[in-house]
């Protein structure tokens, strides 16, 4: 709090002994002066230090939430010191090219982060006037998002997914390839209860940029204390908005996974004896994710941006559990992912129909991507949507009574996952190389069916009957044909066929 | 009621001063304060963050506060402000964005922390033309004068509620400052600003029956669901359904004089997308931008959950505000969730006895006090004016009968449910004819009648049954296969493929289509009858429908966006061309 006659000074106020300790809650009696929401140094009698956050303060008693958790905590011994202030973080550039705990702490032995600029980790709210509308695109290099669903600079888009599905090798090769023309460009990856399997492989794939000083990795995993999760967005939220606002920069953050972070929520909720709403969740669920989410965007007169890709797993792959649900009310789109929708084992398994990206409209078209492609992008999914009651109807009544032009459909929607969805995980395509896929996917279909398009378009891009082989497609360049069987090698570059 | 119009003008009396005794998130409970009565405002900590009192129980005070409170202390000084949550109305509300509580966001630092919240004290001038003399008799409702602002809508200053008598002073100042007074009536000083507190109505003269429609130039409305001035919608969807989208078409396009949107914990970037479309969409009344007819009350999801809460009476008394001085007023908000779920967080917070899902038992009846704000009145100056009251709905899982969609459902006239699927399809704006209703439509049937559109009536009853008929027909169709269905069945099934995609689907994004009027809505909902008659006949004739259905009527689909928003005529070439094709092929 910043008024000018502060009556209580602010000394550093320390307690020793507290009346309850339990799950990641304190109680400290006795306390005077202590401020909601600001932070605490928790000393137990074995010289160990944790972190803490006022809940509550009520008269002279303080809830204090213990970031590490309350094992070997002996209430009798430990100690409680109130900083007077909220939970601040050092904000710069030393965070990048390096490895973090959820609380900002060094994973990778080198020296903890210091800078004479420090920031509250909750932040503020931005003011809404103060935001510019976003409409530059990020680039993927991975087919299906960035033609169907373009990630724009400022956007908040998550990937809702479900157990057993490439998730994190999705989100981890979106940090590895995400990329804006001629800007300076900092990825910023949160993994919140991953396990240490999972984390090694999100490490490893970000190897090449973590070493280009382009990545801050802040790594919590299952077996790290629970309240810890709910700090770690906001750590890196945190160093996120310095680079993006301060230094001009555009910063994509990954935060996966955040029903991870939602349990983490809920648990501390139940130890406060809350009134537990949907499946247990606290009813402010909502206002908690919001002020993660909304931290993300333009704001007017700063070159940077802040975009988030927030990654998650619906429980029992139910989109109206309140984790995925709550999300979808503050994100601007989703991508979701489903086993069943491209049949086989194509990666990326998007659900197109159920994936939207709300801001791709500002964001692609003549200027910022091509002129056509926020149209054939729209022809694609409307023919996807028939082409999947066409099979729901074969599936009923057999594909006899289909048409000449259900037909088509049906092999419109096997080139779309072959051609245009099937990408290696570590392979990135160019814009080009993807638009000129999704133009090979829509020659699927005869010319009367492509009444999204314009005959301009039609004219330069469409060419009816070119047939895509079979087989291996990831090897297979749509503009020069060459098949397989040519003996070319291909590029994995972030601009292969520039 | 009795609004205390001098409360600007004066020093704030301190009712009390007490101290803080409990800090929850936005609750604070205090003592020492004496003299403060629930819903009073109360300035809290040394920042005075405002706050609002909810409870007072044997001294001990409960107030919700509107800011937030990390930093605040137990010992912590409390004010009381003596006055309920008030607005502070006046010229300058046009074309400007404020916060929950109406306090302007522009200007303000880019970071709002509590203490930068506090009330901007840049001063406006204004320009005042009295339309009163001294000596005339003043009557609460009265017009005083006007004031010219940027916007071109008049600003009407009206003699404040209670306040009878002679006219003793007008100003002739050409300048005068927000508080300043511009008359004295009674002994009372009038400024061009008053302070109108906002949970209660606003006093009016009579309810009046509501008799002609609020175009809204989306045709799933206007055709099939149409909305009276001075009635009710919600809009209850899940996300992504179409909600804000729709909304936004009703700031724009709809027939106001001002509208009133009130974003309630919802997205930044949305807003600063929809104020930069307002600014560039030119107004065809007053030629000037449409951000000029319109309020924004900003309150997004990530700024204090209370002010959520108070916003949505505070865009309700700015409406009433513009009714007041006869005007049409069009008052939304995107979303009513989020102000109940406020509701619901607070209290929990004071240990409330939770009702439905955790709600407070108050849900229901705070909804319907909300909705009957609405209505077309007769002002106290007699005037006519009205207030629209559409709300969007965001039930969790999208679940429709979880209590803030299935409560607000009993109190509203219209009901524009929005579908998942449809949405998936990409059938926008997607309004499930199934679900939603509308208990207007024979007013404004009979509006379109006496403005010699007789045909109105039968054209949206005939859409209406076919659109039941074809649903009912589908699922036999996944049975027994299309083949299976007598030609009748079949052209009705085309039909209802027609009206989905030539009439009732209209992108937000399109050129011509974004808007539509009357006369071109119906000429396109006339078009595919027409062609639905036809084809019927050529079936009836002997011919297989099979054929019937492969002629390509995609020029039927496509007009919407081919001919501009005001264009029957076009359409109607369009459906003789058609028509004639079909002919040509007997
Ligand atoms: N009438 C329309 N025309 C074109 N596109 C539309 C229309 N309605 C909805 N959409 C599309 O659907 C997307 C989601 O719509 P919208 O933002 O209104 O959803 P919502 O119901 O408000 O969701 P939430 O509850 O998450 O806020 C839009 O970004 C747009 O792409
Ligand atoms: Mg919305």
């Amino acid at each position: 709090m910043t008024a000018e006659a502060e009556p209580v000074p602010l000394v550093h106020l320390e307690y020793r002994g507290v009346r309850e300790a339990e799950g990641p809650l304190i109680v400290v009696e006795g306390v005077e002066g202590v401020g909601f929401d600001e932070f605490a140094t928790v000393r137990l009698a074995s010289g160990e230090v944790r972190r803490g956050l006022v809940l509550e303060v009520h008269r002279d008693v303080a809830v204090v939430q213990v970031l590490q958790g309350t094992a070997g905590i002996d209430p009798a011994t430990v100690t409680v010191e109130f900083e007077g202030r909220p939970f601040g973080i050092p904000v710069g550039e030393g965070w990048l090219g390096r490895v973090w705990n959820g609380m900002g702490e060094p994973l990778d032995g080198g020296p903890p982060m210091l800078s004479s600029i420090t920031r509250p980790v909750a932040g503020s709210p931005l003011n809404p006037t103060d935001r510019d509308v976003p409409r530059d695109p990020i680039l993927t290099g991975i087919s299906v998002i960035d033609a169907l669903t373009t990630l724009v600079r400022g956007q908040k888009l998550p990937v809702f997914s479900s157990a057993g599905l490439p998730h994190f090798e999705l989100a981890a090769q979106i940090a590895a390839q995400a990329n804006v023309i001629d800007e300076p460009f900092k990825v910023v990856v949160v993994a919140m209860g991953l396990t240490h399997a999972d984390a090694a492989t999100m490490r490893d794939a970000l190897e090449a940029r973590a070493a280009a000083g382009e990545l801050a990795l802040f790594l919590d995993t299952a077996d790290d204390p629970v309240v810890q999760r709910i700090l770690a967005p906001r750590v890196a939220l945190t160093v996120a908005e310095h680079l993006a606002f301060d230094l001009g920069q555009h910063v994509l953050v990954v935060l996966a996974d955040m029903t991870s972070y939602c349990e983490a929520v809920r648990e501390v909720s139940a130890a406060r004896g809350e009134i537990p709403g949907r499946r247990a969740y606290p009813g402010y669920l909502y206002s908690d994710l919001a002020s993660l989410y909304e931290r993300c965007g333009r704001i007017r007169g700063s070159a940077g941006s802040v975009t988030l890709v927030p990654v998650l797993t619906m429980p029992a792959a139910d989109i109206t559990h309140p984790v995925p649900d709550l999300t979808g009310y503050i994100t601007e789109g989703q991508i979701v992912l489903s086993p069943d929708v491209l049949g086989g084992d194509v990666y990326p398994p998007v659900d197109v129909l159920g994936s939207l990206s709300r801001l791709m409209r500002k964001g692609t078209g003549e200027g910022r991507t091509r002129g056509d492609h926020p149209a054939i992008a729209a022809q694609l999914v409307a023919g996807l949507a028939r082409a999947r009651q066409t099979r729901d109807l074969a599936d009923l009544i057999g594909t006899a009574a289909l048409t000449d032009t259900d037909r088509r459909y049906l092999s419109f929607a096997d080139a779309f996952s072959s051609v245009l969805v099937a990408q290696g995980t570590a392979e990135s395509r160019s814009l080009e190389d993807t638009l000129a896929r999704a133009w090979l996917v829509a020659s699927e279909l005869p010319r009367r069916e492509l009444t999204m398009l314009s005959a301009a378009d039609i004219a330069t891009y469409y060419s009816e009957g070119k047939t895509y082989p079979a087989g291996d497609t990831t090897a297979f360049d749509p503009r020069t044909e060459r098949t397989p069987e040519d003996p070319v090698t291909e590029t994995d570059e972030r601009d292969g066929h520039g | 009621m009795t609004i205390r119009i001098t409360q600007a003008l004066t020093e704030d009396e301190q009712a009390g001063s007490g101290r803080v005794v409990r800090v929850n998130g936005p609750l604070v409970e205090m003592d020492g304060l004496d003299q403060v009565a629930v819903l009073d405002v109360v300035e809290v900590g040394h920042a005075g963050l405002a706050a609002e009192v909810v409870s007072v129980r044997r001294g001990l005070v409960t107030a919700q506060v509107y800011e937030y409170t990390g930093g605040l202390r137990v010992g912590d000084p409390a004010i009381g402000r003596g006055h309920p949550l008030s607005a502070r109305l006046g010229p300058g509300l046009l074309g400007g964005i404020f916060d929950g509580l109406l306090r302007p966001l522009a200007g303000r630092p880019r970071w709002l922390t509590p203490g930068s919240l506090q009330q901007s004290s840049e001063a406006k001038r204004w320009r005042f033309i009295p339309s009163m003399s001294p000596g005339s008799d003043a009557r609460p409702g009265d017009i005083l004068g006007t004031v010219p602002t940027p916007s071109g809508i008049d600003h009407r200053v009206l003699v404040p509620g209670g306040v009878t008598g002679r006219v003793e002073w007008v100003s002739g100042n050409d300048d005068v400052g927000e508080d300043e007074p511009v008359a004295i009536i009674d002994g009372r000083q009038v400024a061009v600003t008053e302070l109108r507190p906002v949970r209660a109505p606003g006093p009016m003269g009579t309810r009046l029956e509501l008799s002609e429609p609020l175009l809204t130039g989306q045709r799933v409305v206007d055709l099939l669901f149409p909305i009276a001035k001075g009635a009710t919608a919600a809009v209850p969807g899940g996300f992504g359904t179409g909600k804000t989208v729709l909304l936004q078409q009703l700031v724009k396009w709809c027939e106001a004089d001002v509208v009133v949107f009130v974003g309630c914990g919802e997205r930044g970037n949305e807003l600063v997308d929809a104020l930069a479309d307002l600014s560039e969409i030119e107004d065809p009344k007053t030629g000037r931008s449409l951000l000029e007819r319109t309020v924004v009350v900003a309150n997004t999801s990530n700024m204090p959950v209370m002010a959520r809460e108070a916003s949505i009476y505070t865009g309700m008394t700015v409406a009433e505000f513009y009714r007041d001085m006869g005007y049409d007023v069009v008052l939304l908000a995107d979303s009513t969730s989020r102000w109940a779920e406020a509701l619901r967080e607070f209290s929990s917070r004071s240990g409330e006895l939770p009702a439905e899902e955790g709600y407070p038992a108050g849900l229901a009846s705070a909804l319907a006090a909300f909705y009957e704000r609405a209505g077309r009145v007769t002002t106290l100056g007699g005037k006519e004016g009205s207030v629209t009251a559409i709300g969007a709905v965001s039930p969790p899982g999208g679940d429709m009968t979880e209590p803030v969609t299935a409560h607000t459902e009993r109190f509203v006239r219209c009901l524009w449910s929005l579908d998942r699927d449809l949405a998936y399809a990409r059938h926008y704006p997607a309004v499930t004819w199934r679900r939603s209703f509308s208990r207007d439509a024979q007013v404004v049937g009979a509006w379109h009648t006496s403005g010699g559109r007789p045909e109105w009536t039968r054209a949206r009853a005939r859409a209406i049954a076919l659109l039941a008929e074809a649903d009912r027909l589908t699922p036999m169709v996944e049975l027994v296969g299309l083949s299976g269905l007598p030609g009748r069945e079949r052209m009705v099934l085309l039909a209802g493929r027609l009206l989905r995609e030539a009439v009732l689907q209209q992108s937000a994004q399109s050129a011509n289509d974004a808007t539509c009027s009357p006369a071109k809505q119906l000429a396109l909902l006339e078009m595919v009858l027409a062609v639905f008659d036809q084809c019927l006949a050529l079936v009836e004739a002997g011919r297989p429908a099979s054929e019937v259905e492969e002629f390509d009527l995609s020029d039927v689909i496509r007009v919407r966006d081919e001919v501009g928003p005001d264009d029957a005529a076009g359409v109607e070439l369009r459906r003789d061309e058609v028509l004639a094709s079909l002919e040509n092929r007997v």
